[in-house]
């Protein structure tokens, strides 16, 4: 079935978790330990199995599993946003939809050219689509469950009672799901969307701290944006490039070719571009690293400037309010009222102001941290493939001068292919 | 068993003391056939079916067609003059020693599309054949076409494979004219430049060609008359493409039988190897572009990482991000040298091969049109013969005189067609061969300088990565 493979990868997710993408981080805190061991894609849904290990007696169980989709975790994500209390917060930001949609379009491009190509290069281009197909699960696993991890390690929000449904509760969320729905009807969302800038910087603002980072915060994202677009067609470069070299290579693979020039140098030219086919799919998972984490600053960029929304709206209801005490004054009528409708503002405000001061902070040590690991790992990486290539290009170069000797040829490059 | 030899540093350091030991090493075959489907258990055999020809190949086997590393810069074109600098040292098998290259290409001002590109022929020569030892000339790109033509006109049809001329392009050539300095324009000529070099290498490689007196004349005479056929859209070139069409329909009402295995095998090859280059070069033609849009991709990604390390608010990590836009640009500048060498190397290389065997089609197809020739020649003399016969048994003396004299012709001419079918079916024999091991020395040189260029862009991008990672480090 071209359309999906519907594969429960298990033993192969596990695996490729050890490499994490993104490094956030995570729980070290062992009260609360949560992961995603498991996933299963079943046509166009995925289903996420979350395993919980706790000693908190909040719990009923110390160890759980429940089987999740992805609206759940918007609807725990949705829920949080909008309870008042969590105002002060950075919420993390929502794991994106799975999008299955660019490997699933290429795979049904193969499907309908399989006639034009040979059975090799079809075999070797299917291959690399279930391989790109793999990643883009991988990556969905890995960013739901860092969602959860940045929860579970959160002091205020771990303690949410919806959390601990949503890690508790063994029955299927979606009935809670569409209640929540019907009573919020994702109303909230749509106004933050469209008021976003304009409140944040239209509010006069008093404190210094907070007027640093709304311009800190309203640049950084804009520019975040652009360079997380232009990695991103960086990836899609070296993915066209990594799929040419696949054609090249097969097309040398094919038995008549490689009887017809059965020279040494095309051979080994032959297995050379086949590394490189290896190479390219390599420099596209390293730069997966890069693209990654921009993409994910750039949400969590966004949570902090929602948070800074957020109080901004504070800051102008506490401006209404004394507004309203000023003419509730001057008509002698309501005042009480309107004396304790100015205090709530105010203590709003005040307590967004300063839990939201302690967020900021932290959020810029965290991005600095994961940006040097990202940073350092990327290079590490980069430097690492260059040198095996260049080695192997060496032996090749050395090879071809050696040699015309053909069945050498086909062994060695062999033990060569092994060395990727 | 080979020597391994590892160092980090280029290549420039092997000499051919440390690769001769295993050239002509002992067949060791027990080791490496393990390989159930070893594509090359044939491949050997028929290599030693040529038998004289693979002692040269094996001679020919510590080459030093390594040449020092050179910059990225200059490694775009590949010299084919370089790769046969051995010719020099391997002269006893062949007294055959030229070698030329183009340089020095301006454009000879005129109104409007009267001007025209000259490119400036060095030759430099041990050969008896010049009156000199080195010389140039300068020329225009239709009288390389005129010279092709006339080769072509020449030993065609007798089975020597001509080296096909670069083809024509009237839309890159009119940008250059109108004097358009950017960068399409500037590729365009070197392109071209590149593409005419390899043609003339090619034609004086081949030892009946370079002894053609056009051949001589176009390399050292400092005149040339003008090649008038060769213009675009002239009448005579439209007379050439209608001969081109009869041509092929005319082949595909011969059907020849084919006595030889040699030929028919030779010619399925042929008519493979033609398919698989032409899908080969598309593939490549694909990477080249594909390579240069990546190129553009991290020249704006860089651009983008440079002001967001501007935004960032944290000393170090700005500076980091700088630096890391620094390297990005900086790759990105290695991958254009890349597609370069891509396309050099790589593309034009099986360009011209596509263009190749379609020449050698061509020569098998004379060799069919010379057999239609000789066996018309025979269907007539039955003709006359049988006629002759009628005559006689109808006493007809005089008439019998004339065609008696007409069947000594036809038996002369009937010879003559045996004689040329088998000349050309030798001359065709030599010049596959020929073909055949110029092809490996063309893609195995090539394939070296190609692969020097891909060593080098990853030696340098370990040094640039090197160089980020303690900026990356000394985040804190």
């Amino acid at each position: 079935n071209l359309l999906c493979p519907g594969a429960r990868c298990g033993a192969n997710l596990c695996r490729l978790m050890s490499i994490r993408s993104v490094s956030v981080d995570l729980n070290n805190d062992a009260s609360l330990l949560i992961d995603i061991p498991d996933a299963l894609c079943e046509r166009d849904k995925v289903k996420f199995t979350v395993h919980t290990k706790t000693t908190l007696s909040s719990f009923q169980k110390p160890e759980f599993s429940v089987p999740r989709q992805h609206e759940d975790f918007i609807w725990l994500h949705d829920t949080l946003v909008e309870t008042e209390d969590y105002a002060g917060l950075i919420i993390p930001p929502a794991p994106p939809k799975p999008d299955f949609e660019g490997p699933r379009e290429k795979m049904h491009k193969l499907g309908e050219g399989e006639a034009t190509m040979t059975k090799e290069e079809y075999t070797k281009m299917k291959q690399e689509l279930e391989a790109e197909y793999l990643a883009v699960f991988k990556k969905t696993v890995q960013v739901h469950e860092i969602f959860l991890q940045r929860l579970s390690s959160h002091p205020i929000l771990n303690k949410d009672r919806n959390f601990q449904i949503f890690l508790e509760y063994d029955q299927d969320l979606s009935v809670r799901r569409k209640n929540a729905k019907e009573m919020f009807g994702g109303f909230f969302k749509n106004m933050v969307k469209s008021a976003d800038e304009v409140l944040i910087s239209g509010v006069k603002e008093v404190d210094d701290f907070f007027e640093q980072e709304k311009t800190f915060l309203l640049d950084y994202y804009s520019k975040i944006k652009d360079s997380t677009a232009k990695a991103e067609k960086m990836t899609r470069s070296h993915k066209n490039i990594a799929d040419d070299y696949i054609r090249i290579s097969s097309l040398m693979y094919q038995q008549k070719i490689t009887r017809i020039l059965i020279y040494t140098h095309i051979v080994v030219t032959m297995s050379f571009v086949s590394l490189q086919k290896v190479e390219g799919r390599v420099a596209s998972d390293q730069e997966l690293k890069l693209t990654e984490l921009l993409r994910y600053y750039m949400r969590d960029i966004q949570a902090a400037k929602d948070l800074l929304y957020r109080r901004a709206r504070a800051l102008a209801d506490y401006e209404n309010s004394n507004k309203a005490l000023d003419k509730a004054r001057l008509k002698s009528k309501d005042i009480p009222q309107a004396e304790e409708h100015q205090q709530q503002c105010l203590q709003k405000f005040d307590k967004l102001s300063e839990s939201g001061k302690k967020e900021l902070t932290s959020f810029k040590g965290r991005r600095v941290v994961a940006f040097r690991k990202n940073l350092i790992e990327m290079a590490e990486l980069e430097i690492k493939h260059a040198k095996v290539r260049s080695s192997i290009q060496l032996y090749y170069i050395c090879f071809i001068m050696c040699t015309n000797e053909l069945q050498y040829a086909w062994g060695i490059c062999k033990i060569l292919c092994e060395q990727i | 068993m080979f020597v391994l030899l590892c160092f980090q540093s280029g290549p420039a350091s092997l000499t051919t003391e440390d690769l001769s030991t295993n050239a002509n090493g002992p067949k060791q075959a027990s080791l490496f056939d393990d390989d159930p489907d070893d594509l090359f258990a044939e491949a050997t055999e028929e290599v030693s079916l040529d038998s004289p020809d693979r002692d040269v190949l094996l001679s020919d086997g510590p080459s030093p067609a390594i040449t020092p590393m050179t910059p990225p810069t200059s490694v775009i074109t590949p010299r084919i003059g370089h790769a046969h600098d051995d010719m020099f040292t391997h002269s006893s098998f062949d007294e055959f020693c030229c070698v030329l290259w183009l340089n020095v290409v301006f454009l000879v001002p005129g109104d409007g599309m009267n001007a025209y590109m000259a490119y400036k022929v060095t030759t430099k020569t041990s050969m008896s054949l010049f009156k000199l030892r080195e010389f140039s000339v300068r020329r225009r790109f239709s009288d390389f076409l005129g010279l092709h033509s006339k080769l072509a006109s020449k030993y065609l049809h007798i089975g020597y494979i001509v080296p096909p001329a670069p083809e024509k392009s009237i839309v890159g050539m009119t940008k250059v004219k109108v004097g358009k300095e950017d960068q399409s324009s500037n590729e365009f000529v070197e392109k071209r430049r590149s593409a005419l070099e390899r043609y003339l290498m090619r034609t004086v490689k081949h030892p009946i060609l370079l002894k053609d007196p056009d051949v001589l004349q176009f390399l050292e005479s400092s005149e040339l008359p003008r090649a008038v056929s060769t213009q675009a859209l002239s009448s005579a070139g439209l007379l050439r493409m209608v001969n081109k069409a009869a041509d092929a329909v005319n082949k595909m009402t011969i059907k020849m039988n084919e006595s030889d295995a040699w030929f028919e095998e030779k010619q399925q090859h042929f008519e493979n190897l033609d398919v698989q280059l032409r899908k080969l070069h598309a593939s490549v033609e694909s990477l080249v572009l594909h390579r240069k849009e990546l190129s553009m991709n991290m020249a704006s990604f860089a651009k983008s990482a440079a002001m967001l390390g501007n935004s960032e608010d944290h000393t170090a990590l700005s500076r980091a991000l700088s630096q890391l836009a620094e390297v990005e640009e900086k790759i990105d500048q290695l991958q254009q040298d890349q597609a370069n060498a891509d396309f050099y190397f790589l593309s034009e290389l099986l360009g011209d091969y596509v263009r190749l065997i379609t020449a050698v089609k061509g020569v098998f197809d004379q060799r069919m049109k010379t057999w239609q020739k000789w066996q018309d020649s025979q269907m007539m003399l039955q003709k006359k013969r049988e006629a002759e016969a009628k005559l006689q048994f109808n006493n007809k003396p005089d008439k019998l005189q004339q065609a008696k004299d007409e069947i000594k012709e036809l038996e002369m001419k009937v010879q003559q067609g045996e004689r040329d079918f088998e000349q050309i079916s030798k001359t065709i024999r030599k010049e596959v061969g020929r073909f055949e091991k110029e092809r490996v020395k063309d893609f195995k040189s090539t394939v070296i300088q190609y692969l020097e260029t891909l060593l080098q862009t990853q030696q340098q991008m370990i040094k640039y990565w090197e160089a980020f990672l303690p900026e990356a480090k000394a985040i804190s």
